[in-house]
């Protein structure tokens, strides 16, 4: 072998070598469309707007025919309040059905905190529901195949093949899920499915007087949500997860989880 | 081969057969996998349509399209509230879910009680949220038993516009 040719073919083994493997595979076309299809849905909240007036939950279980006293919920609200001597609190009363209309702390089993109104450092509302999440742990583990993730990101239970078995109510991060007293199957924010295909705002959307609950296609850049998402401080719940939600919130704390 | 090895090979085989008849029947053919793969989506396809038909309930009156359905016929009534104080409150959120009104039902049900205004009107001492700045009562001391409609008018809440 002479030294030019010796040389040129190592060059060229270098270059090969330096290919990255992950250039050489094939793209999928199915795969790069599930990516980017047309509609994404996403929910914005914005927890300083809100003051636990609790009309979402309320218009949620009526349009959703959720039992109005059963202690389960697709939506609730959370009240957190920081003391001045370092403690902290958090309830949700009945998923904030009837608002917050006591000062007294909900800690469950019919026991009340009452807290000094000088003790109260800072307090908020923080309204909650599914997260829609684009790798949702809860449809990974349904063994019959009820509960998916439609192509335009919504989260749905197929009320005719769902066991009730309860794995996904165990495997969501979030707690969203639950079990339907009245249909007898796992149940869950379904974003108002039936009213977006309508053209119609979710129910809560359409409830909340202050805009605390705000909800658009992502992958629509002009779309008044997906700016604020982009060019805002936004955060999500449980990012370590891994989960990828889809709701994001302004002005999360970090005892918010 | 003796028959003792082929006999419980049969049973077998018979078994996996009418296992895989019964859910050749029993799946429903739409049944597989959306865009996202097996694993997010493995479902029937045709349940996505079945959310979709659900009726719904609330119209449009929310703050997005602000009273927009309600001010075709009560138009006089909706420019009576003051877009500074309750405008903001979707009419639906106290006279009742109206998608099929005025056919279904023809007179609303409109929530008078105290709980509705208490949802927004309890003083809470919590001066770093927006309820701060919302005007709030002790609901234990405030005129107990009485409806609060019965004095404050709930489409002009001014303190001047009281009854």
């Amino acid at each position: 072998m002479e030294r030019r040719e010796f040389l040129q073919k190592c060059i060229l083994v270098i270059a090969g070598a330096s290919v990255p493997l992950s250039a050489l595979t094939l793209i999928d076309p199915k795969k790069v469309f599930a990516e980017n299809p047309d509609i994404q849905w996403a929910f914005l909240v914005d927890t300083n707007k809100c003051v636990g007036c609790g009309f979402c939950v309320k218009a949620c279980k009526t349009e959703n025919d959720i039992p109005f006293d059963a202690n389960v919920s697709r939506t609730w609200v959370e009240r957190y309040v920081y003391t001045k001597d370092d403690k902290r609190y958090v309830d949700s009363p009945q998923a904030a059905l009837n608002g917050f209309t006591d000062s007294r702390i909900d800690l469950g089993r019919g026991e009340y905190k009452e807290i000094d109104k000088a003790n109260v450092g800072k307090a908020f509302f923080v309204p909650k529901l599914c997260n829609h999440c684009s790798s949702p742990a809860c449809t990974q583990v349904c063994p019959v195949g009820a509960t998916y993730k439609t192509d335009d990101g919504v989260v749905l239970v197929d009320r005719t093949w769902c066991i009730g078995c309860g794995y996904c109510i165990m495997a969501c991060p979030y707690g969203a899920r639950f079990f339907h007293p009245v249909a007898k199957v796992a149940d869950k924010c379904t974003f108002c499915y039936h009213r977006l295909s309508k053209g119609l705002d979710s129910a809560c959307v359409n409830a909340c007087p202050f805009k605390a609950r705000r909800m658009g296609n992502i992958h629509d850049k002009n779309d008044p949500i997906t700016q604020i998402i982009m060019n805002e401080r936004v955060g999500v719940l449980k990012d370590e997860f891994g989960t990828k939600p889809q709701a994001f919130y302004i002005g999360l704390a970090q005892e918010v989880r | 081969m003796k028959s003792h090895v082929w006999r419980p090979l049969y049973v077998v085989i018979a078994l996996a057969v009418a296992l895989l008849v019964f859910r050749f029947f029993y799946v429903p053919n739409d049944f597989g996998s959306g865009k996202r793969g097996f694993m997010y989506s493995y479902h029937r396809q045709s349940n996505e349509t079945e959310w979709k038909n659900q009726p719904a309930k609330y119209s449009v009156s929310g703050r997005e399209r602000m009273h927009e359905y309600c001010s075709e016929c009560h138009g006089e009534i909706v420019k009576v509230r003051s877009e500074k104080l309750h405008g903001i409150i979707p009419c639906e959120d106290c006279h009742g879910p109206a998608m099929k009104h005025p056919d279904n039902p023809e007179k609303l049900t409109i929530d008078r009680s105290r709980g509705l205004c208490l949802r927004c009107h309890t003083d809470l001492p919590y001066t770093t949220s927006e309820r701060h700045r919302i005007p709030g009562i002790d609901p234990k001391t405030h005129n107990t038993g009485t409806e609060c409609v019965k004095c404050h008018n709930p489409h002009n809440p001014s303190l001047e516009g009281m009854k």
